[in-house]
């Protein structure tokens, strides 16, 4: 399945696109191992360090664009450099659920 | 994530905490699907948990870092303390998950657990065809009351999965059940084929398909995850008789989940109480924690107690020798190698097996109380 996600998904990457968490899906810091999870309906991981950072910055009112601004200015990169990143964990991200675009 | 726990010297190590804690709360249950995952024993009534039990043995998942928490049984709905378990759950951070028939999710029914705080609900259809539906789930009428569940889970703002329960008789119309599940907005779909344990192990002439049913509905499955990728994800579950290799139950014997039973057994898994040479723990007398480091969930655990062929493969940690109880059934002896995988010198009881999906089915024996002797 994840050699699927090469392939480009039928859906444009327009910068005004506001994700939002899929139906059911939650982000949760857990005290035990000490580390950010995702948790939906029968499933469960741990995103990787950049994807927590964008999933903490979703909340259904800033777009892609903003996102990737205001990754810009915490990592002091170009934001242009971070949403072309961000698109391919966006999707990896969907396929798994998590996210809707 | 693996950060183990403090622990005395000497002792084996402490091992990760569950993912999951998997609550049968009753084996009372309006259906009676020939397939049933719950023992042939089921536990009576008078035997099941007090909500006080249940209440602290949520609080001791939350506190030992349980993420997910799965209702199920039977009927978890037959259980009146049921939306008092989820608040409970839910408030403890844990993610809290209803795994029904939905034939009694009426309004009040919802409305209690939204307010409770439910996560998400598995809603469970057995066919597509109505008629169909409601003789392999033993209960007229079944059908027409899950589509009306379905439409107050998605009224309730809830996410939505659908499962369905793959079998000789309903393979064929696999399409049309993801297409429902399209145009009932699924978030997600599981297309599981039965497995044979407990009932289901009991009906198998009944239910075993053939493999060009298998491959049929495998293709049907993959071209739909293509097709719905980004907005319904389907998991599909095959039968391990047509396999080459086993899958990984449960993820590992006690490593992700611990199974509790109506009268309150704790389990690596649900069909586990099929195992003799067993004491398993009550949570009655014991904590969660105690479970997790008991010897009936350290025995399988892990890799050290694998023979050959398992001990010197290469996939001895992704699949952790397949299944106990599937070794135990087949084999007489949890402790060999699951026949499913065809590494097994005992692999062509399995083929052998899968053969009879070639005769003609024989009728189902329904899941009752005291129906199985």
């Amino acid at each position: 399945m994840s050699a699927d996600l090469s392939i480009p998904a039928p859906i444009l990457n327009d910068s005004a696109t506001v994700p939002r968490f899929g139906a059911g899906m939650k982000l949760r810091f857990d005290q035990v191992r000490a580390a950010w999870i995702v948790l939906g309906p029968e499933r469960a991981f741990v995103p990787d360090e950049h994807a927590v950072e964008v999933l903490k910055l979703m909340d259904g009112i800033r777009s892609v664009a903003a996102i990737a601004a205001a990754l810009a200015e915490k990592f002091d990169a170009p934001a242009a450099v971070i949403e072309a990143d961000l698109w391919p964990m966006l999707h990896d991200l969907a396929a798994r659920g998590a996210v809707r675009l | 994530m693996n950060a183990p726990f403090p622990m005395p010297a000497g002792v084996v190590p402490a091992f990760p905490p569950p993912m999951g804690l998997i609550a049968e709360l009753t084996h009372r249950c309006p259906l009676q699907c020939p397939y049933c995952s719950n023992p042939l024993a089921l536990d009576p009534v008078r035997d099941e948990l007090p909500p006080e039990i249940w209440l602290r043995v949520i609080d001791e998942a939350a506190a030992m870092g349980v993420l997910q928490i799965h209702f199920t049984g039977g009927e978890p709905m037959a259980r009146r303390d049921l939306p008092g378990l989820v608040h409970r759950a839910a408030k403890g951070g844990i993610y809290t998950n209803i795994i029904t028939s939905g034939v009694t999710l009426d309004d009040r029914a919802m409305e209690a657990l939204r307010q409770a705080g439910i996560d998400h609900i598995q809603l469970s259809f057995q066919d597509i065809d109505p008629k169909e539906n409601d003789r392999i789930g033993g209960y007229e009428g079944a059908f027409v009351k899950k589509r009306a569940a379905a439409a107050r889970i998605r009224g309730a703002g809830l996410p939505l999965t659908l499962n369905f329960v793959i079998h000789r008789h309903n393979a064929g119309r696999v399409a049309a059940m993801l297409a429902f599940a399209e145009e009932q907005q699924a978030e997600r779909v599981e297309i599981a084929h039965v497995q044979y344990y407990g009932w289901g192990l009991k009906n198998r002439a009944a239910l075993m398909p053939t493999r060009a049913q298998l491959e049929e509905s495998t293709d049907v499955v993959e071209a739909a995850r293509e097709r719905l990728r980004g907005r319904m994800v389907i998991d599909y579950v095959v039968p391990d008789y047509h396999a080459a290799r086993p899958k990984s139950c449960m993820g590992g014997w006690a490593q992700r989940f611990i199974n509790i039973s109506p009268a309150g057994r704790a389990l690596p898994c649900h069909a586990a109480e099929s195992l003799p040479g067993f004491d398993f723990p009550n949570v009655r007398a014991t904590s969660l924690a105690e479970v997790w480091e008991s010897e009936p969930f350290r025995r399988y655990r892990g890799t050290a107690w694998m023979p050959e062929p398992c001990q010197s493969c290469d996939r001895r940690e992704a699949d952790w020798g397949g299944c106990r109880c599937q070794a135990f059934a087949i084999l007489g002896d949890a402790g060999l190698t699951d026949p499913a995988c065809e590494l097994s010198p005992q692999h062509y009881l399995m083929a052998e097996a899968a053969e009879e999906s070639a005769a003609p089915a024989p009728a189902f024996v329904y899941r009752r109380m005291n129906s199985h002797a």
